[in-house]
């Protein structure tokens, strides 16, 4: 028997719901399989409603982390295994080789002299990364991870020998004992190349929320500015597709939540940035749930931001790096074509566990949300659940930190 | 106080070209024997076991590690004593440039200016070590009972999930019967996978599960008159139909739900004209009764016309009351509380999500009852059905009775003995006007907080949640990430009090909402905060000898955690109070410390720093009180970025600037620094301040600041409060180079070398 909760996934509700736990007195191991904490919303710029950085409360959480003995970081690491039952589970866990050493060590240098590179996974295929690198300022834990297979014939005798480096460090299993697991797999952002009728990801800037996310960031490719992948050119018209994939049976069959709310917070994003560039919003229905509408009327009242309810049939490529939208004007039942600068699909949220096995004993619906556990002692939240905004995410990661602290009380 | 200290430096992460030698001999020759140990290691995280050993030998009371920031690594350095930093390498070395701006070459030897700051800092860490104490335990002993007020869907989930913790629950609810509103939903929307149907509400269950559990005593007919205490210990009066019962509780879970919105905001669409115009509420109500359905049935959820109607009704009487604004009352007198009433035409915007799931399941129920004879129609500007209920929106219209269409509703009138709705700017292609029998307006579901006072805090700054204008009355808090925090320690709001929500995520967030309250009762058991500062042990000391009652700690509090007695004399409840040390920055007689952080302590800090007396030749000698929260973690990244600032600045940690008394900044300006900047969280309505109110609060202070500066003959400008995002690495170097610029332009404090 054990009184320890497992918790897989350390994105916000992962980290909500095993800092929540600890807080209470329990140990509690994150497994995350990613080199760094904090998941989807590590990538993002800014939150809505209040266009406030979401690395402040990854901080805190940190902060929180840092403070407490109770728990257990392990990252690069996926459950391979799970045997027992309620109150008693062991785990099987396979950690990755990081292959640097397991406290800080600055190798901002080094990094720089690598010449190997390949695109960097965190922004999107946005910008390069080399082999030994951090994709955050913030990260936690605060190390660097060294990937070989993108070391240059140059890189690997740049390293050699350094005492630091141990690119022969091979991945290990261990095994931990837990009485209650959370499960807090996440999403990510559903691939473009499946919405073949937008572009399917190669018409030139045709980007994706999640990208225009990354532009914005002041750690991002272009250190914040919102510019045209190809030709660093402010925009100056761009248009929003909505749903791209969301609510729509042939792709994802439900509403991701959070798309038009993003969509309305990257149109201050442009008035702060771009006040003249001319936005047009395609969207089926404009969703901003309870206090939301008064961001919602915020964009509506900015000059440039026109909404247009309709869905978008295609996005093609025009001259000039160009995109061209073909759509319906549902309300006056006029077929449109239009050309734009830059256009961003809002693309949805896919549950990760749609593509990928999940390693945990838990029933998954045909969209690959988790539906049931609670009586095997397993508690899933956040958007592995459902699709919901990060304060949501919160709220249902604690939840699951009082299921999971229940079961195990007492033991 | 820590008197026997060790000093160790971490070779791998200082570099530069530093003279470690030199910092520790220094650092030896200046403290003596405080410093027992002092030693360069190549790696600190490799001495980890090296320190131990030496804590235990030498009998150790402190260490101070320097090298990289606090930030980072901290989970290597868990020490049984007390453990400080001095951030050698992100905020010295890796930020350094040269006096003339030209970017820092590292080369073998360090410019002067570098190895005078790294030494500044190393002092100022070994003061900072020196005036720090292990706090005094401030456990209490605590009730293991927690009070739920509201026995709807979201109070029954809390009091059924922390009986299930193993506590005790007081349940108090104001009606004659439990449930709340859904014991007019016998039939309500999804509660878990597969998200796509209307369920049995099945409160029956839910009512006994609470009602039998011995654990939970529920009180009907009650309110609360009082809560008074901190948590742990509180004490709740709560007034029932026989008198006043007092009970001890440890924590609190506020659910009091919603009150339907006034009819009159609604009456421009109808109700309250027609007997054939109700709101869903009311027409849930009347399919429970089981009323007979009509054959046709408007469901409009395009409120415009009501908002427009309202909104210049609004302008008109903000314009009113403009006219008739009395002269400002002479002198500020504590003013007796009056409950300002929130409710507004915005509480039904607010419910949108709540509705349209609502609407649709009241529609789908319509032609199911009637086997689609009955025509139901409903009428959306946005069908706001967001996230995994799009299953259910799917199921529900999918039904041969049910029509819907976007529509713009522009009027809505009795013709005969039916109804009629216009309807512009469809998806038919055309504006029509559809004739009904009856209508169906949303519900605006208005907290009840907004109406009423609902805990009744015993609390000198008063009975209620401050800020709740800043929510439309919503017991909430304008954290993203933290959704359960208020500025009442130990009381958490949870359903539709905090925000419109549709069932499933009531019950979501009755959960969470208990899990907290638990965590706050057992923190309050072991003399530690919660959020932001969770697990710290500290809290403010009080020395009441000297205490002149000027009431300003009790009054700036963020938390309410001070109450007072009639003189004024403050009454600390540790277990409500968060440690932000806005009390102490607040103490014009600086009474109040914690024993890790006062005032005494940062004083010192600030006269280790050596500050030349030439101005023109030294350079100037700015200090930084930075925001431990988001300020400094951006200084770090800026350094790490390879951003650079004056080497001329000194930055000392501040828990938040509401902390940061005046006092610290005559100290600087006694002490010859030429500049104090106050680098702190955004403040406003869109506040990021971690305590919520200390970085407004310490702009608040500025003027008084301002004023005693001017007295002493030193130019005011020469303290600024800077605004700082955490993610503003990249801009903040040169808004601290910004500022030098300033007090260079100045010219010398004029205290300098006094």
């Amino acid at each position: 028997m054990s009184n320890a909760i497992l918790v897989v996934g350390g994105g916000f509700s992962g980290l909500t719901a095993a800092i929540e736990a600890a807080e209470l007195g329990h140990d509690v191991y994150i497994v995350e399989k990613s080199p760094w904490l904090g998941g989807r919303v590590a990538q993002l710029n800014k939150y809505f409603p209040k266009l406030c950085p979401p690395s402040c409360g990854l901080e805190i959480q940190f902060q929180r982390i840092r403070k407490n003995p109770r728990i257990h970081c392990l990252t690069m690491a996926n459950v391979i295994g799970v045997n027992g039952s309620k109150g008693n589970y062991t785990v099987r866990v396979r950690l990755e080789p990081r292959h640097t050493p397991p406290h800080n060590v600055d190798f901002t240098f080094l990094a720089s002299t690598l010449e190997g590179e390949v695109a960097s996974e965190f922004d999107l295929g946005l910008s390069k990364r080399k082999a030994l690198y951090k994709a955050m300022p913030f990260a936690y834990p605060a190390r660097y991870v060294l990937d070989t297979t993108t070391l240059s014939k140059a890189d690997n005798a740049r390293i050699a020998g350094k005492a630091s480096l141990d690119p022969s460090e091979e991945a290990r299993e261990i095994e931990l004992s837990v009485g209650a697991i959370v499960v807090a797999t996440g999403w990510k952002p559903y691939d473009v190349t499946n919405l073949s009728n937008l572009g399917a990801g190669s018409v030139k800037n045709c980007i994706s929320n999640m990208q225009l996310e990354r532009l914005a960031s002041p750690f991002g490719p272009t250190q914040g500015k919102i510019v045209r992948p190809t030709d660093g050119r402010t925009p100056h018209s761009v248009a929003f597709v909505q749903c791209a994939g969301s609510r729509d049976q042939n792709h994802l069959n439900y509403c991701s939540y959070i798309c038009c709310m993003a969509t309305l917070k990257h149109c201050l994003y442009f008035a702060e940035q771009h006040p003249t560039t001319q936005i047009t919003v395609f969207y089926i229905d404009l969703r901003a749930p309870g206090r939301y509408v008064n961001v919602l009327e915020k964009v509506q009242a900015l000059p440039n931001v026109h909404f247009i309810k309709g869905k978008v049939a295609n996005v093609t490529q025009s001259d000039g790096d160009c995109c061209c939208i073909q759509a319906e004007d549902a309300i006056r039942g006029e077929k449109l074509t239009l050309n734009y600068d830059m256009v961003v699909l809002a693309t949805g949220m896919q549950p990760t566990l749609a593509t990928e096995k999940c390693p945990i004993p838990v029933a998954v619906d045909a969209d690959g949300f988790i539906a049931g556990g609670e009586e095997a002692g397993i508690f899933a939240c956040g958007c592995a659940v459902m699709p919901l905004d990060v304060t949501r995410s919160a709220q249902s990661g604690t939840a699951a930190a009082l299921k999971a602290v229940q079961t195990v009380k007492g033991r | 106080m820590a008197e026997k200290i060790g000093v160790y430096f971490d070779l791998a992460n200082i570099g530069g070209g530093l003279d470690v030698q030199n910092l520790a001999d220094e650092a030896t020759k200046k403290w003596g024997d405080l410093i027992a140990v002092t030693k360069l290691v190549p790696e600190l995280a490799n001495a980890v076991s090296e320190i131990a050993d030496d804590i235990a030998k030498e009998k150790l009371d402190g260490v101070l590690l320097c090298g990289a920031s606090p930030r980072i690594d901290t989970e290597l350095y868990r020490f049984p004593v007390q453990v400080d930093y001095v951030n050698l390498r992100e905020q010295c070395v890796l930020s350094y440039k040269n006096p003339d701006g030209s970017p820092y070459i590292v080369a073998d030897t360090a410019p002067k200016e570098l190895q005078e700051l790294a030494l500044d800092y190393v002092q100022m860490g070994v003061a900072k070590l020196q005036k720090s104490n292990v706090p005094d335990s401030a456990a209490i002993t605590t009730t293991p009972r927690i009070l739920v007020i509201g026995g709807g869907w979201t109070g029954l989930t809390a009091a059924k999930e922390a009986a299930s913790m193993g506590y005790e629950v007081i349940l108090v609810e104001k009606k004659g019967e439990l449930g709340g509103a859904v014991v007019n939903m016998p039939v309500v929307s999804p509660l878990g996978p597969m998200w796509d149907k209307k369920e049995e509400s099945n409160l029956k269950f839910k009512i006994q599960a609470v009602t039998q559990d011995p654990k939970v005593t529920v009180y009907l007919n009650a309110v609360m008159e009082k809560l008074e205490g901190q948590p742990g210990e509180y004490v709740a009066h709560i007034a029932t139909s026989e008198g006043t019962k007092t009970e001890a509780v440890g924590t609190v879970i506020l659910a009091t739900g919603w009150v339907p919105l006034d009819a009159k905001y609604l009456e421009p669409m109808g109700l309250g004209r027609s007997p054939k115009v109700v709101t869903a509420a009311e027409f849930g109500k009347m399919l429970v009764s089981g009323a007979t359905i009509p054959a046709r049935v408007a469901f409009v959820l395009d409120t415009t016309m009501a908002e427009n109607a309202w909104k210049e009704k609004a302008e008109a009487l903000a314009k009113e009351a403009e006219e008739a604004k009395p002269e400002e009352a002479g002198e500020a007198t504590e003013a007796p509380f009056v409950k300002a009433d929130l409710e507004s035409m915005k509480h039904l915007q607010y419910s949108n999500a709540v509705n349209s799931v609502g609407m649709l399941r009241l529609a789908n129920t319509v032609c199911e009852k009637t086997n689609d004879r009955s025509q139901a129609y409903i009428l959306y500007k946005n069908m706001t059905v967001p996230g995994i209920l799009e299953r259910f929106y799917k199921k529900m219209q999918d039904r041969l009775g049910v029509m819907m269409t976007k529509a713009d509703v522009t009027d809505i009138r009795e013709v005969g003995d039916h109804m009629v709705v216009s309807c512009q700017n469809t998806l038919l292609g055309c504006d029509f006007d559809l004739d009904v029998d009856l209508v169906v307006l949303p519900t605006g579901l208005v907290p009840t907080t907004a109406k009423e006072v609902t805990v009744q805090f015993g609390y000198r700054q008063g009975p209620e949640f401050p800020d709740l204008e800043l929510f439309d009355g919503f017991a909430d808090s304008n954290y993203i990430c933290f959704p359960y925090e208020t500025r009442r320690t130990g009381v958490y709001a949870a359903g539709c009090v905090r925000q419109p929500l549709t069932l499933d995520a009531c019950e979501v967030d009755a959960k969470g909402a208990v899990l907290k309250a638990v965590q706050c009762l057992e923190a309050a058991g072991h003399g530690v905060a919660v959020h932001p500062r969770a697990l710290d042990n500290s809290y403010p000391v009080f020395n009441f000898v000297r205490c002149t009652q000027c009431k300003r700690c009790t009054e700036e509090c963020p938390f309410g955690a001070l109450d007072d007695d009639e003189k004024g004399t403050p009454k600390p409840n540790p277990a409500r109070c968060r440690r932000c040390g806005t009390c102490f920055g607040a103490c014009p007689e600086r009474v109040i410390s914690f024993a890790n952080y006062n005032i005494d302590q940062i004083g010192s800090m600030i006269r280790q720093v050596r500050v030349p007396a030439d101005f023109k030749k030294e350079g100037p000698r700015i200090l930084i009180l930075a925001c431990e929260n988001d300020a400094y973690p951006a200084l770090d990244m800026a350094g790490m970025r390879r951003r650079t600032w004056s080497p001329f600045c000194r930055v000392i940690p501040v828990r938040c600037l509401g902390s940061v008394n005046a006092i610290w900044i005559s100290d600087a300006m006694s002490k010859g620094f030429d500049g104090v900047m106050l680098l702190g969280c955004k403040y406003g309505d869109d506040y990021q301040c971690h305590f919520v109110k200390g970085s407004e609060i310490c702009n608040r202070r500025m003027q008084n600041i301002a004023e005693t500066l001017d007295r002493l003959g030193v130019q005011p400008e020469r303290v600024e409060q800077l605004e700082v995002a955490i993610d503003e690495y990249d801009k903040v170097p040169d808004l601290i180079d910004g500022f030098v610029t300033r007090i260079v332009a100045l010219g010398p404090n004029p205290f300098k070398g006094m």
